[in-house]
């Protein structure tokens, strides 16, 4: 780790002051952060934790939206957030426990890993990503790989969820890391179908929008057995399975994600 | 009931509560002061030639005491190899030198070019990125086949091809062709023994300190034999005599064999510490103990069986590849050859058995033993051509090796060992029982309505262990003798201090060492402790590995012991003024036959330290003995294992559902400790089988350096307890070793790979997929991908 100068900031005004300064970062969680720092990968001037923030932490229900502040851990979405079970139990299983006590939504949202769990809850249930100057729809927040719609500085604050009537994550583990091989998170709510796929684009998390059309007449695994699975050519391909390999996995989970939003 | 201690009892283990309540002192625990650090400058391609290595601004820095560089190493040997096999022609293998610091060349991703000693760890790193190094990037060569063609780049430049030997051995060429020419039938399958990364929790550390006043040189290091290192270090890389070197290998967690080799972290620290006269001190991050650490396996396989027109085999050949990675590590050579091709008989009768073993330089990390080293590699070969030639010819895979078990003992096999015992038809008895064969019919029913394949998968094993006959493996081209040493210091009022060659690093030898003096001499486990890890404590050993502390230094320690209760009884004989044929040890008392007088142990003991009542004229005063046990034979450990598997037919994905191991292992001393052993082993079994895979690209960059690639087995990969049963009852004890033990620390390993990829292949078939083979691991893509062909 190269050193560098610490700020815990109480106000989400004063967090967004301190990282005006030049290579600013946020720290929430340092699930993702802290490995990079030790490993070298990056050598932020100060570092700006957001974990003093009381309001960055919490998760609400209101009127049908479920509200998580960026600061909430995997650990207490999975305990706390039971007005949206199937987001509740994608939370429950990421990581470690370790990881779950410690990592956060905001943390997960911010990095958009392309094997991440969370980018498919928020683009599967049209979420609203929050941050400290404006609302972005998930449609447009993610943009690629560890892309995202964020300008420098910006915090996410909250990730609002509208809470579907059926939703369901299927997640097969890569092996070594069991991140998502691939993730398939469907929802059938006021805003129609969505299925969102994680850890089998070189592009991040996306929609499977042939599914979605499929599923939006009947809701069913059915419905997904007559598709074509997604070409494997845009997938990624590694040590733990080519890009075919994961299309094809792209179709069985969202038949069985389907199934199980059914119950 | 169950006996509660001595031999037999399943005492709890007494170091766990070191371990567990964080009292244990690990090398990194170990800080000398005035310490400083090193960081290692490794190469991070696979191949180049070092133009420059330019350190004057590096050695500028803040913190920076000293920066080596190869060119500090000239003149100094490098790292040797403990084991010279001669090829099939007659000569000697390829031993090109290993420097400890990369001279002229680096020749894997992870060779250390520079070592920057400062201060601090982070003044050493920041050091180090400031050297500027100039390196010509060479062509890589990491496939074994292709490092073999003509015309391939040189690991080496004076190994024209890349050959380290060519090796053969067994049956003669003529009967092995004339078994197959006269076959009914051949079985051919290739296969890969898949690289693995060891992994142990505890990565290696080096603590290197210099007296000046005496001039001594101490090392701490994570080592499983710590006379092996002062032996290897001392003698062939620094020049430093016995007597000026203390190797000492405290608490380590976990070795699985990857901690049997003289690194070259090692070496440095304790040259760096003489040269700078201050300790110096290195500790391995986890990204550099995958590209340090010696790696195991990776062999390429052919291998042909041929069996007659009754289904007898008759002949078995194998071609081996053995990768050697850029350098031979310690006993790399040994593996593939003395510790694979003796086993190649498997518990089966064939009478021509030949096996073929080309060992290759590669740009990869070296590749050494790992946990059953050279015996898993035979093992799976033959137990997977097994179940091929079953399914060929149509035969139950469980009679076809019944009908060609070995079943009398002694028995001389083709490939230069003796078993001395065995019972293979009892072992696999104990696995139908436990497995419920009868009842697997309606198990796959069962996983069939859930919409999933299941398998069966069944396989034997032998081993041979106890390692070794110093006079045999001497022949065989070993540079060391392989016997061990024990010391019984029985203290002035009874209490005992063993100190043993073994060193102990998992397995438990605090508690089971003591079990046996304990029962030999009738008195309670609390008196006794075991000293170990530390060159100058302890009289001398060969170390841990190859199944062996038990079975031979638990035998020097058997006859140190039979040495102390020898001179015990003289001293009770002159205390109870009888005659010393008369006197009976029991239950810690000294007694004359046939009366009631008797002595306490600790009147013995007493008395032998002070000698007033005492027969000075006829012995010395004290209580202390030394042996060194040098073994008469192999140990032969064999079993039979089962498994069974679903796979989830859309996905590829394997869970295993139940495991039974029925093994033999002679005598048991602590039947809790076998247990965890053997499950131990079989859980790295199945992460070779299912998991672990250390993968290289074609530029020699290691694709799985991190636990976010390389899958180590967790607990939800193992069947849950109920159905992972590890069984030892059947027990023939060793014929040659006085407690008759034969072994268990790497059964798991050896015999479980088979187990699980036999299951596999058998669910793939039930559901109607014609696949003969998946190489290791069997990953839920590689399931998928077999699926789809
Ligand atoms: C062993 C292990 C297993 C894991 N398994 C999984 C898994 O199965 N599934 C999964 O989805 N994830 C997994 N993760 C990742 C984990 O969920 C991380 O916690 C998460 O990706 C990052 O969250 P964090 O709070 O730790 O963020 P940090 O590491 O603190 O930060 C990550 C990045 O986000 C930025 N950032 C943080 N908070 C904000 C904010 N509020 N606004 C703007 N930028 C911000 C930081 O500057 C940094 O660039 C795993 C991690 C580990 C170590």
């Amino acid at each position: 780790m190269y050193s560098f100068d610490f700020a815990r900031p109480t106000s989400v005004a004063d967090a967004v002051a301190a990282l005006g300064q030049e290579d600013a970062q946020a720290l929430s969680g340092g699930q993702t952060l802290i490995p990079t720092l030790k490993q070298r990968l990056a050598s932020p001037s100060v570092l700006v934790s957001l974990s003093a923030i009381a309001d960055l932490k919490g998760v609400s229900a209101e009127g049908g939206t479920l509200s998580i502040g960026a600061g909430t851990t995997h650990a207490t979405v999975a305990a706390e957030a039971g007005a949206y079970p199937a987001l509740a139990e994608l939370a429950g299983q990421i990581g470690d426990p370790a990881v779950r006590n410690r990592g956060t939504i905001g943390g997960s949202i911010a990095n958009n890993d392309p094997s991440a769990c969370y980018p498919a809850a928020a683009l599967g249930s049209g979420a609203t990503i929050v941050t400290n100057s404006r609302e972005i729809a998930a449609d447009d927040y993610f943009q690629g790989m560890f892309t995202t719609a964020l300008e420098e500085g910006e915090i996410i604050t909250a990730v609002r969820f509208p809470i579907p009537e059926k939703a369901a994550y299927i997640k097969f583990q890569q092996p070594a890391s069991r991140f998502a091989l691939v993730g398939v998170y469907v929802s059938k709510g006021a805003g129609g179908v969505r299925v969102a796929v994680t850890g089998a684009s070189n592009d991040g998390v996306f929609r499977w929008s042939e599914a979605e059309a499929a599923l939006a007449g009947d809701f069913s695994a059915g419905a997904v057995e007559g598709l074509a699975a997604p070409s494997g050519a845009d997938m990624i391909s590694d040590l733990h399975g080519s890009g075919d390999y994961r299309a094809h996995l792209v179709k069985v989970l969202t038949k069985r994600a389907v199934a199980k939003a059914n119950g | 009931m169950p006996k509660d201690h001595g031999i037999g009892a399943s005492q709890k283990r007494r170091e766990d509560v070191r371990f567990l309540t964080g009292a244990g002192n690990y090398t990194d625990d170990i800080n000398v002061y005035n310490q400083a650090y090193v960081y290692f400058l490794r190469s991070d391609v696979a191949h180049a030639k070092i133009k420059a290595v330019d350190t004057q601004a590096a050695a500028a820095m803040p913190g920076v005491v000293r920066i080596f560089t190869g060119k500090d190493f000239e003149g100094i040997g490098g790292l040797p190899c403990g084991w010279q096999v001669t090829d099939k022609n007659g000569e000697v293998m390829k031993e090109p030198p290993h420097p400890v610091l990369a001279q002229g060349k680096v020749r894997h991703v992870g060779d250390p070019i520079a070592a920057v000693v400062a201060d601090s760890l982070e003044e050493a790193r920041n050091a180090a990125e400031a050297i500027e190094l100039d390196l010509e990037e060479l062509p890589p060569v990491v496939d074994m086949k292709a490092a073999l063609q003509p015309g391939a780049t040189k690991v080496h430049d004076d190994i024209a091809d890349n050959l380290c030997y060519d090796w053969q051995f067994g049956s003669e060429t003529g009967d092995v062709d004339a078994a197959f020419a006269g076959a009914a039938h051949v079985t051919t399958l290739e296969l890969v023994n898949n690289r693995l990364v060891a992994n142990p929790m505890e990565p290696r550390v080096a603590v290197g300190e210099y007296s000046r006043a005496d001039d001594m040189s101490t090392l701490y290091t994570t080592s499983q034999n710590p006379h092996v290192i002062r032996l290897l270090m001392g003698a062939f890389v620094l020049g430093i005599p016995e007597h000026k070197l203390r190797v000492v290998a405290p608490d380590v967690g976990g070795g699985f064999g990857t901690k049997i080799f003289h690194y070259a972290e090692e070496a440095f620290c304790t040259f760096a510490a003489r040269q700078l006269n201050r300790p110096v001190k290195w500790t391995s991050s986890r990204t550099e103990a995958f590209m340090s650490d010696a790696h195991g396996r990776d062999h390429v396989t052919k291998i042909e069986l041929a069996l007659d027109a009754d289904n007898n085999f008759v002949g078995l050949r194998t071609d081996t590849y053995a990768n050697m990675g850029a350098y031979l590590s310690t006993f790399a050579s040994s593996v593939p050859t003395w510790l694979h091709g003796t086993l190649m008989a498997g518990n089966y009768r064939t009478p021509a058995v030949q096996v073929n073993v080309k060992a290759v330089f590669t740009n990869t990390v070296p590749v050494d033993a790992y946990r059953g080293a050279g015996r898993p590699e035979a093992t799976y070969q033959l137990e997977r051509i097994i179940d091929k030639a079953a399914r060929e010819l149509n035969v139950d895979p469980i009679k076809l090796r019944r009908q060609n078990f070995i079943t009398s003992f002694p028995y001389a096999t083709p490939v230069a060992v003796e078993y001395d015992t065995g019972d293979y038809v009892a072992t696999m008895d104990k696995m139908e029982e436990l497995m419920d064969i009868p009842g697997f019919a309606a198990r796959r029913a069962e996983s069939e309505a859930k919409g999933k394949l299941r398998g069966l998968g069944v396989n034997c094993f032998i081993e041979a262990c106890g390692i070794a006959p110093s006079n045999l493996v001497g022949q065989l081209g070993a540079r060391a003798g392989l016997y061990d040493a024990a010391t019984v210091r029985v203290n002035a009022t009874g209490s005992i201090s063993v100190l043993v060659g073994a060193h102990s690093h998992g397995q438990g030898h605090e508690t089971v060492f003591p079990q046996v003096v304990a029962e030999m001499l009738g008195i309670d486990e609390s008196m006794i402790d075991i000293v170990h890890g530390d060159t100058s404590k302890i009289p001398f050993g060969m170390g841990t590995y190859g199944s062996r502390s038990l079975a031979v230094c638990g035998s020097a320690m058997v006859r140190a012991t039979e040495k102390i209760i020898n001179k015990a009884k003289k001293i009770a004989a002159h205390l109870l003024e009888a005659s010393e044929a008369d006197i009976e040890l029991k239950d810690g008392q000294f007694s004359v036959a046939g009366t009631d007088k008797s002595v306490a142990w600790g009147d013995v003991t007493l008395a032998a330290y002070v000698p007033h009542n005492y027969p000075l004229e006829d012995i010395e005063p004290g209580l202390e003995e030394t042996a060194f046990y040098d073994p008469a034979n192999f140990t032969y450990p064999a079993g039979a294992y089962a498994c069974e598997v679903e796979v989830d037919p859309e996905t590829g994905a394997v869970t295993i559902e139940k495991f039974v191991s029925a093994d033999d292992f002679g005598n048991v001393i602590n039947p809790m400790i076998v247990e965890g052993q053997v499950h131990g082993g079989i859980a790295q079994g199945i992460g070779q089988a299912l998991l672990e895979n250390c993968a290289y690209d074609e530029n020699g960059q290691l694709l799985s350096a991190s636990y976010m690639d390389y899958a180590m087995p967790r607990a939800d990969n193992l069947p849950h307890l109920a159905n992972y049963i590890v069984d030892h009852s059947c027990q023939t004890p060793c014929t040659h070793n006085p407690l008759g033990v034969k072994g268990c620390g790497e059964a798991g390993a050896i015999g479980s790979p088979p187990t699980v990829v036999n299951a596999v292949i058998d669910a793939l078939r039930s559901g109607g997929h014609n696949v003969e083979h998946i190489d290791m691991p069997v990953s839920p893509s590689r399931v998928w991908a077999a699926m789809q062909s």
